[in-house]
């Protein structure tokens, strides 16, 4: 079985800054992970190999550095690493990006063999869009299964996949085709340390690197900034409101100032606030 | 190489602006695609029919409900309901190969649809069945997608500027699809206010076949499984909501924010490095990438308010912000500030509000 994982190397969004005077972002020392949603994919891909054999590759596209993110998940045990990498993708929108990605896919297919699952994760921590999932299985005709919670069963010779996924108030299960793409949901797995042998492999590997002229990109105008159909004309801080907070001190009986002083700015909530715990 | 990578390279290429290919211009109109699962009709549909008037007025266009479903009275009740908030005409594409949500057929309508009538603006709810069609539906037709807008509005070229928060939540950007049609966006629950509804007779309807059979579609629903009301959150709809971020310090602290919400009557809620650390499971994130909230009351504990959780609260009518930092952006956009520990002021909280709303039970207790 030939696994593609879709990976994202991003910036910890937890640690980008707004400069307090000048507004714009701070990125300089910005540390670099694996997209946390991610992980859940590359760990649901060990898994599959796991049961029915075959190999994991991991790809993504991004700047050169991108291969530290490439060669941790080496570390937890994947097979081969592909960086898509070239000015040429640089300003890359979601369906760019989806051009590239599938043309990618195809090529490791002829390579490696085709895929019989790409994961991918539920979305980004940067773009936050999760449209590039769906959008490399629109171009691959692949089979979306997005959101997905479990995979029920995989069945080689019949080349059906059961799998329940998260939707609007419940869970679905299906039975879907191969090869598809699967989103998986975050929380589902628990992302394994990988062993040590892995480890001093990852630290050996070579990263498979491709330019758009080696990935089989057959027009250019298709990638990066010009195979862009959205611009991002405006980016901007928020304006503050007008009025902040205003701050209200409590003094030695805090819990019953607050509340005195809730109901004295808000005298509505008092009685909203009783129907609502009546009964309770 | 998201959007956000090539925010540099903007202002050129937004300069080259081209005129819009001839072929382009013939797409005209607004649509919301209506989002339905067993007849129920999704909030946020009629949310984005309120934004999608506003659009379609300033362009002096037509706003038109986009109905994909079952062949059956549910389904054309989810029609009529579309003109009481505000359609002008509606599209249905109506199959009982429809009943449950399917990327393939639904893709199939959607994009059958767009190619013969051809809309300038399609907008669909950024949830999870909107989420799944959209991209695909993006790519099918190859157009811009703009993901979780928190502000739609026409430029003077009559072009859809789609705002939404970047890097992470700490800014925010403008997107056009300039040379492409339609211009997609999807836009989260609750984000829009729930326009007026207004009993009106149905309007006109368009009919549009599926033209598939069963057979064609390969992924078959074997089951499903509706989600238990009791562990459903009702975060987004509900009146009183109390969350509690980093500044809690541990997670066993989180236990206080449930007491308090438990005392008032409130859902409880969180920040999301708290579901990124496991804290807190994900269906109670509140902000950019959780759940969108517009409760009378919120109290805010512990968290700083960066635009990724401000985006999900200014819709709230009264925001209570308790934090140790009195810089904390959060203090920027609260109605009211208190510089505590929320560790020490909570359990204060709970029991100040436990003796003034349960008299009930404070009478029985002295008797």
């Amino acid at each position: 079985m030939h696994i593609v994982v879709c990976m994202k190397q991003v910036p910890d969004s937890a640690q980008i800054r707004v400069h307090p005077v000048t507004n714009t972002i701070m990125r300089q020392g910005v540390p670099t992970i694996i997209n946390p949603y991610d992980l859940f994919a590359i760990e649901e891909a060990l898994r599959l190999r796991q049961k029915f054999g075959g190999a994991v590759t991991i790809l993504t596209m991004g700047p050169p550095s991108a291969e530290d993110s490439l060669r941790k998940a080496l570390t937890f045990g994947a097979d081969r690493a592909v960086l898509l990498t070239d000015r040429f993708f640089a300003g890359a929108d979601t369906l760019a990006t989806t051009y590239a990605l599938a043309t990618a896919i195809r090529k490791i297919g002829v390579e490696f063999g085709p895929p019989h699952v790409v994961f991918t994760g539920k979305q980004t921590i940067d773009g936050d869009t999760a449209q590039v999932g769906p959008g490399v299985a629109k171009r691959l005709g692949l089979m979306q299964l997005t959101y997905v919670s479990h995979i029920d069963n995989v069945d080689l010779e019949a080349g059906t996949i059961d799998v329940e996924r998260r939707s609007e108030g419940g869970v679905q299960k299906l039975r879907s085709k191969m090869p598809c793409l699967i989103s998986v949901l975050e929380g589902v797995n628990e992302m394994r340390i990988g062993s040590l042998s892995d480890a001093l492999a990852a630290a050996r590997a070579t990263i498979i690197k491709w330019s758009a002229q080696d990935a089989g990109v057959e027009d250019i105008t298709k990638c990066g900034l010009r195979g862009s159909p959205t611009i991002v004309k405006r980016v901007f801080a928020p304006k503050p409101r007008a009025e902040k907070a205003q701050f209200i001190e409590l003094g030695d009986k805090p819990g019953d100032a607050f509340v005195d002083e809730l109901f004295k700015r808000r005298p509505k909530l008092e009685s909203e606030l009783e129907q609502l715990t009546r009964g309770y | 190489m998201n959007d956000t990578a090539k925010a540099p390279a903007a202002a050129g290429r937004a300069a080259a602006k081209k005129e819009l290919p001839e072929h382009l211009k013939a797409y005209k109109h607004v649509w919301v695609f209506i989002e339905q699962e067993r007849g129920q009709a999704h909030p946020v549909s009629w949310e984005l029919m309120g934004a999608g008037r506003i659009l379609a007025d300033k362009l002096g266009v037509n706003l038109a409900a986009v109905v994909v479903g079952a062949r059956n009275e549910a389904t054309q009740a989810v029609v009529r309901e579309s003109f009481n908030y505000g359609a002008d005409l509606a599209y249905l594409v109506a199959d009982d190969i429809l009943t449950d949500y399917r990327n393939e057929s639904y893709t199939k309508a959607m994009t059958d649809l767009v190619n013969a009538y051809q809309p300038e603006i399609l907008l669909l709810g950024a949830t999870i069945l909107g989420r799944d069609l959209a991209g695909s539906v993006a790519t099918t037709l190859l157009t811009g997608l703009t993901a979780d807008c928190t502000e739609l509005d026409v430029d003077a070229e009559g072009s859809l500027a789609a705002t939404r928060p970047t890097f992470g939540g700490s800014l925010l950007c403008t997107i056009f699809t300039l040379n492409y049609r339609p211009q997609m966006a999807t836009v989260r629950p609750r984000v829009m206010p729930m326009p007026e509804r207004v009993e009106k007779p149905i309007g006109r309807v368009i009919e549009h076949p599926l033209g598939l059979v069963e057979d064609d579609i390969v992924t078959k629903v074997l089951s499903f499984l509706p989600d238990r009301d009791s562990t459903k959150s009702n975060l987004a709809f509900a009146d009183v909501v109390v969350a509690g971020g980093l500044g809690l310090g541990s997670p066993e602290n989180f236990q206080l924010i449930r007491q308090l919400a438990s005392t008032i009557g409130a859902e409880f809620g969180c920040s999301r490095p708290l579901v990124q650390k496991g804290w807190v499971s994900s269906d109670r994130q509140i902000g950019q990438t959780g759940k969108t909230i517009r409760p009378k009351l919120y109290i805010a504990a512990g968290i700083s308010g960066a635009i990724q959780h401000r985006v999900g609260v200014e819709g709230a009518d009264y925001i209570v912000a308790i934090n140790t930092d009195k810089n904390a952006p959060i203090f920027d956009f609260a109605h009211v500030g208190i510089v505590t520990d929320a560790v020490r002021l909570l359990p204060a909280l709970t029991e100040a509000f436990s003796k003034r709303l349960s008299p009930h039970q404070r009478d029985r207790l002295a008797s």
